[in-house]
C-alpha cells in the first residue's frame, strides 16, 4: 500500500500528490442544496457537474440534484452566455424550482463569463430567482465554494427591512454534515432563542425514505429567510474558512453584527458557542444542556487513560479540524501533525492564519508538532513515515495511509465514502463530543485487543 | 403499462418545443417489422438538462488511461479533476513488479490563479521532474483538464522536453472537458494517443506462445477480468494485454505481437481495435464475458477463429464443466427473479452487455440506452460511413494508420476472413437495437426527468445505472443497482461472475428492509375500539 512513498522529502512544487481538498463548485453545490427548493447549476462542461454530483452522492447516499451548461467547444471560444440562458430557461420549464443557484467553473472562469450580466439579460419566470457564485477552482478550495455559495445567499438575497433588529439570530454553520447542523439547531432552540441557519442541507441530504421521490425534499433554508437575516440582530459564523466571509458581508450590507466562532467540535468550542448566545440574547443555559456537558466531562475524565499521551495525526477541512485539534487536546492527547489541503487564509485576506491558529494551540499545550495549510497526504504520510502516530483521524482517503502503516483511524470529516452513519450523526456540541469520543476510543481499543498477547488480553479496560 | 408512441408524446410534452423536438429524436420504440430504426446519439445534451454525461477528460483520464497501473497519470489542471477520478472507479490491478502500481496515487499539478494568468508549463515540468525523481515510474501520461487548453499550455511540447530529459515514456492527452460532447471525446483521444506512442514501441516480433490475444475495452471493474482470464488461461490463451484494467505499460508496448483482438467495451476501444486491425492485419472479434450465453459464445467464436480441433474440443469441455458448477448455484435466485423487469441505462456498452445476463436470471428489460454511445453502438457498425461528422466530432483528430512496414502481416486469408464473418462477430459490431424485444424502449443520453417518468409509466422492479440516479429509485422504494462499479461488489463477468451478480441482484429483492417504509400508523387509526349500543335499560 502505497509503497512508492519515501521516507527522504524532497522539496516540491509542481503541484499536489494525493490532495486533501478539491475544488471550489461542489462546496457551491453542497451549499446550494441547502436552499429550500433550490436546484444548484454548475455553469461549465459537464464532466464538473457530473464529478461533484457523484461525489456528493457517494458521500451522502442521497440523490445530488444539479444541471449543467453543458460547455462545448463553441461555448469555450464565444463564450458560455446562450449555454446559461438556454439553461435557465430550460431548468424552470422542466424541472422547476424557486431559485436556481447557478455557480462558474475553471472553465467559465478562465473565459470571464460575466454571471451576473447574462443573468439580467435572461426573463426569469415571475417569482422565481437566480442567483450565482463565482467559484474557480484555482483559488481556494471546496470550502472557499461554500464560502462563496453562502456569500451569494447573502448578497442576492438578504435585506434590512425593519427598524429595529429581531430577537434571532443568523447560523452559518459551515461546510458540516445535515447531523451536525440538526444538532446545532437543537443547541439554539433548547437555548430558546428564534434562529435562521444558512444554508441548511438537513431535510435535504439527509431525507427520510418515504416511498417516493421529490425533488426538493422539505428541507432547506426558505428564501423568505434568506432575506429575513438581514433583520436578525446576530449572525454567528461557525468556521473561519467556510462561514466569516458571508457573516462579514451580512454585517456590511445589513448591519447584522458577525461573530466568528470554531466549528462547535469539543467542550470548549461548545462552551463558546453556547456562551455567544447566553451572553448576546441573555438567555440562561438550560439544565438539560448543563447536564448533557456533565455526562461528557465524567466520560472524559472516567476515561482519560486511554487517550492521554498518545499522538495524533488530523487532516481534513480547516475549520473541522481545529475543532478537532481544540478537543483532542483536551482529552490530552498530541496533535502532532495537523494538515489542510485548503489554503490557510482567506482569499484576499490573510494568509497563515491556520498555521498560526494550530501552532498557538499546541505551543499552549507544550506540544512540538507540524502543522500545514495548502499541504497533501503524500507529504502527511512522510511526517508519519518518519515519526509514527498512535491514531489517524480525517477522511475516507485516510485508509489507505492507516493500512500502510497500521496505524487506527477514525474517519471524521469530508468525504467519507466508505461507511455510512456520519452524515446523521453528529460530531459538534456535547453530544457530538460523546460520539468521537466514542470514536477515538474504539479505534484505540479495538487495536489494544487486535496486539494484546492472550495474557494480557483483558476483560474490563 | 407499455409505453406507445402516444404515452411517449405526453412525457415529451411537457419539455419545451426546442428539446421535445431534440429529445424525441433520441428515443426509440423498438419495432422489429421496420428495416432500420435510426436513433440520434453522439450530440450535444441540452444546456440545463439534467444529464448523466460526464467529459472528455472523464472518458480519456478518468476511463482509458487511469487504469494502467505501472504509469503515472499526471493531471495538468485545478485540483478537482484529478481528485475526483482518484479511486473511484474500482479498476482493479495487483502490480507486476513490486511497489509499481501507482493507481493510490493522484497527481496534480493543482494550478493556481497565477497558473491560469502566467501559463502553466513550467509547473507541469516541474511535476514530471518530481514525479519521475519520487516513483521511477515505466512511463508517465498527462492529460489537460478545461482550463489548459484556453491559456495555451502546449502540454505536447513540454512532454517533449521531458521525454528527451528523462528517457522516459511521457505523453500528453488533450482532453480537455469541453471537447466533444461526452466522455467519448475522451476515449477517442486516448485510443490515439495509445496507439501512437505506445502500443508496438516494444521490441517484440514474435507473439510469446500460441494464441496470443488482447483483451481491449475491457477494465477490470470489481476484478471482471481477472474472471474472464481465468477460463482463457485454461483453455491456454495468452493475453499479452489488457486495455486497460490491470494493464501495464510494459505490457501495452508490445500489444501489436496478438493473433487477435478481443473488444470487450466497444464504444471506448473500438478505435485502437480499428487501428491495430489497419496497422498489424490483426482482426477483432466483438466478445461479451457479461452473462453465462454470451460468455460460452465468445468462447467458441474464439476457438472458432483459431480453427484449432483441439482448442475447440477443450472450449465445449470447459464451457460444460463452468456451467456445471454455476447452473445449481444461479436456481434459488431465478426463483427469487423470475418474472420481474429492469432498465439498463449505462455508458457506452453495458447497457447493451447485462441485458442477456438480466434474461438469465428472469428478467426482462424493457429500456435500456447508453450515456455517450454513438450510432453505430445502437444501429451497428453499417451505419458508420452514414454518421455525418458535426462541429463537435469534428475537433478530435482522426489518427490516419497505415500498415506497418516491418509488421503488418495478415492474420487470416482473405476466404477464411470472409468465411468466418458469416458465422462470428469479426470485425463487427452489430449494436444493441437488433437484441431487444418490441415494444422496448431505447434512449440515448437518458436524464433525471425522462428516467422519472419512464420509471412511473412502465414500473420496472429494478433500475439499473450509475451513482447519480442510483438514490432516485431508491427514495420510490425500487430496488437499484449500479452497473457502472457493481455497487462495491464484483466480479461479475464471466461464469463465477454471473453468479455474483444473481446473488447481488436477488439480495436487492430480498433484502427485509424494504418492508419498513410505510410506519404502522399510517395504515391504522388513532382511536380504534367499538361503538356500544346504547343501554336498553331506559326502554324498559
Ligand atoms: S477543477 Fe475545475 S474543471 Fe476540474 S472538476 Fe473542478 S471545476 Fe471542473
Ligand atoms: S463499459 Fe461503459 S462505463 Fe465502462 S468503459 Fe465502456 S463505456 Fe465506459
Amino acid at each position: 500500500m502505497l509503497d512508492s512513498t519515501p521516507k527522504e522529502f524532497i522539496e516540491r512544487s509542481g503541484g499536489v500528490i494525493n490532495p486533501a481538498k478539491t475544488c471550489q463548485p461542489i462546496g457551491a453545490m453542497y451549499a446550494a442544496l441547502g436552499i429550500h427548493n433550490c436546484l444548484p447549476h454548475s455553469h461549465g462542461s459537464q464532466g464538473c457537474c457530473s464529478y461533484h454530483r457523484m461525489h456528493l452522492a457517494r458521500h451522502f447516499r442521497e440523490p445530488a440534484m444539479a444541471t449543467t451548461s453543458s460547455f462545448t467547444e463553441g461555448a469555450s471560444v464565444f463564450g458560455g452566455g446562450a449555454n446559461l440562458k438556454t439553461a435557465i430557461k430550460n431548468v424552470f420549464a422542466i424541472y422547476n424550482p424557486d431559485v436556481m443557484a447557478v455557480h462558474t467553473t475553471c472553465l467559465s472562469e478562465t473565459i470571464g463569463d460575466d454571471i451576473s450580466t447574462i443573468i439580467k439579460g435572461t426573463e426569469v419566470p415571475e417569482g422565481k430567482l437566480v442567483i450565482h457564485a463565482n467559484t474557480p477552482s484555482y483559488q481556494g478550495s471546496h470550502i472557499t465554494g461554500f464560502s462563496n455559495m453562502t456569500k451569494g445567499m447573502v448578497s442576492y438575497l438578504a435585506e434590512a427591512t425593519l427598524a429595529a433588529k429581531k430577537e434571532q439570530v443568523n447560523i452559518i454553520p459551515g461546510f458540516v454534515n445535515p447531523g451536525d447542523m440538526r444538532e446545532i439547531k437543537r443547541l439554539t432552540n433548547l437555548m430558546g432563542i428564534n434562529l435562521i441557519m444558512f444554508p441548511d442541507t438537513s431535510g435535504v441530504l439527509d431525507s427520510p425514505m418515504t416511498g417516493r421521490f421529490v425533488m426538493y425534499p422539505k428541507g432547506g433554508v426558505k428564501v423568505e429567510e434568506l432575506r429575513d437575516t438581514g433583520n436578525s440582530k446576530l449572525t454567528v459564523a461557525l468556521g473561519t474558512y467556510a462561514s466569516s466571509d458571508a457573516a462579514n458581508l451580512l454585517e456590511r450590507k445589513c448591519k447584522v453584527p458577525a461573530v466568528t466562532l470554531k466549528t462547535p467540535i469539543g467542550v470548549k468550542a461548545t462552551d463558546e458557542f453556547l456562551m455567544a448566545l447566553r451572553q448576546s440574547f441573555i438567555k440562561e443555559v438550560p439544565y438539560q444542556l448543563e447536564e448533557e456537558r456533565g455526562q461528557l466531562v465524567d466520560i472524559m475524565v472516567d476515561t482519560h487513560y486511554h487517550f492521554h499521551g498518545k499522538r495524533v495525526a488530523i487532516f481534513g477541512d480547516p475549520d473541522i479540524i481545529t475543532g478537532l485539534t481544540e478537543f483532542v487536546l483536551s482529552l490530552g492527547m498530541k496533535p502532532v501533525y495537523v494538515l489542510t489541503g485548503t489554503p490557510g487564509g482567506t482569499v484576499g485576506g490573510p494568509q497563515g492564519i491556520f498555521e498560526k491558529e494550530i501552532a498557538s494551540m499546541l505551543d499552549e499545550a507544550g506540544i512540538e508538532g507540524k502543522v500545514k495549510a495548502a499541504g497533501d497526504l503524500f507529504r502527511l504520510h512522510q511526517w508519519i513515515k518518519n515519526e509514527p502516530v498512535d491514531l489517524l483521524i480525517g477522511n475516507t482517503y485516510g485508509k489507505y495511509i492507516a493500512r500502510a502503516e497500521d496505524i487506527p483511524f477514525v474517519r471524521v470529516g469530508f468525504p467519507i465514502l466508505d461507511r455510512s452513519m456520519h452524515p446523521y450523526l453528529p460530531v459538534v456540541g456535547y453530544k457530538g463530543a460523546m460520539r468521537l469520543l466514542e470514536l477515538i476510543g474504539n479505534a484505540l481499543l479495538d487495536r489494544a485487543d487486535r496486539d494484546a498477547g492472550d495474557e494480557d488480553f483483558e476483560l474490563v479496560m | 403499462m407499455a409505453v406507445d408512441e402516444k404515452v411517449l408524446e405526453e412525457i415529451l410534452n411537457s419539455y419545451p418545443a426546442k428539446v421535445k423536438r431534440t429529445r424525441k429524436k433520441h428515443i426509440l420504440l423498438r419495432d422489429s417489422s421496420l428495416d432500420r430504426q435510426e436513433i440520434e446519439a453522439n450530440t450535444r445534451t441540452i444546456p440545463g438538462i439534467m444529464t448523466n454525461r460526464g467529459c472528455a477528460f472523464a472518458g480519456c483520464k478518468g476511463v482509458v488511461l487511469g487504469p494502467i497501473k505501472d504509469m503515472v497519470h499526471i493531471v495538468h489542471g485545478p485540483i478537482g479533476c484529478a481528485y475526483y477520478s482518484w479511486l473511484t472507479r474500482r479498476n482493479k490491478a495487483i502490480p507486476e513488479e513490486p511497489g509499481k502500481n501507482y493507481l493510490t496515487y493522484c497527481v496534480s499539478t493543482d494550478m493556481q490563479e497565477s497558473d491560469i494568468v502566467f501559463g502553466g508549463e513550467k509547473k507541469l515540468a516541474r511535476m514530471i521532474d518530481e514525479v519521475v525523481e519520487i516513483f521511477k515510474p515505466n512511463a508517465i501520461t498527462i492529460s489537460a483538464t478545461c482550463p489548459v487548453g484556453l491559456i495555451g499550455d502546449d502540454i505536447q511540447a513540454v512532454a517533449r522536453a521531458a521525454r528527451q530529459k528523462h528517457g522516459l515514456s511521457i505523453t500528453a492527452y488533450n482532453c480537455e472537458g469541453y471537447k466533444g460532447v461526452s466522455q467519448s471525446a475522451g476515449h477517442h483521444i486516448a485510443n490515439n494517443g495509445l496507439l501512437e506512442w505506445i502500443v508496438g514501441q516494444g521490441d517484440w516480433e514474435e507473439p510469446p506462445g500460441k494464441y496470443t490475444i488482447n483483451m481491449l475495452g475491457e477494465y477490470n471493474i470489481g476484478g471482471d477480468s481477472w474472471e474472464v482470464e481465468r477460463v482463457l488461461k485454461e483453455l491456454g490463451y495468452h493475453v499479452q494485454a489488457t486495455l486497460t484494467g490491470n494493464g501495464s505499460y510494459e505490457d501495452i508496448k508490445n500489444a501489436h505481437v496478438a493473433e487477435l483482438n478481443l473488444v470487450q467495451c466497444h464504444r471506448s476501444i473500438n478505435y485502437i481495435a480499428d487501428m491495430l486491425e489497419k496497422k498489424y492485419g490483426t482482426p477483432w472479434l466483438k466478445v461479451n464475458f457479461i452473462g453465462i450465453r454470451a460468455t460460452c459464445e465468445s468462447l467458441r467464436n474464439m476457438a472458432l477463429y483459431f480453427g484449432d480441433e483441439d482448442l475447440i474440443r477443450r472450449t465445449e469441455e470447459v464451457i460444460a464443466r463452468e456451467l456445471a458448477e454455476i447452473e445449481p448455484q444461479l436456481e434459488p435466485y431465478r426463483k427469487i427473479c423470475a418474472g420481474k423487469t429492469t432498465f439498463c441505462f449505462v455508458g457506452g456498452s453495458r447497457g447493451h452487455h447485462y441485458q442477456g445476463l438480466y434474461e438469465e436470471i428472469g428478467i426482462q428489460t424493457t429500456l435500456a440506452g447508453y450515456e455517450f454511445a454513438h450510432r453505430d453502438d445502437y444501429e451497428g457498425r453499417e451505419v458508420i460511413p452514414d454518421i455525418k461528422p458535426d462541429a463537435d466530432s469534428k475537433n478530435i483528430p482522426e489518427l490516419h494508420v497505415v500498415p506497418d512496414e516491418r509488421r503488418y502481416r495478415p492474420k487470416l486469408s482473405r476466404e477464411r476472413t470472409e468465411e468466418l464473418k458469416d458465422k462470428i462477430p469479426l470485425s463487427n459490431y452489430q449494436g444493441m437495437n437488433i437484441t431487444m424485444k418490441d415494444g422496448s424502449l431505447i434512449v440515448d443520453d437518458m436524464n433525471h426527468y425522462e428516467t422519472e417518468e419512464f420509471i412511473r409509466t412502465l414500473k420496472p422492479d429494478i433500475f439499473s445505472s450509475g451513482i447519480k440516479d442510483k438514490y432516485v429509485p431508491h427514495k420510490m422504494g425500487l430496488p437499484s443497482k449500479q452497473l457502472h462499479n457493481y455497487d462495491y461488489s464484483g466480479p461479475y463477468a464471466g461464469f463465477r461472475g454471473a453468479v455474483n451478480f444473481a446473488r447481488d441482484i436477488s439480495m436487492s429483492f430480498a433484502t427485509p428492509t424494504w418492508n419498513f417504509i410505510d410506519p404502522p400508523w399510517k395504515s391504522r387509526p388513532l382511536l380504534e375500539g367499538t361503538i356500544e349500543k346504547p343501554s336498553q335499560e331506559g326502554e324498559a
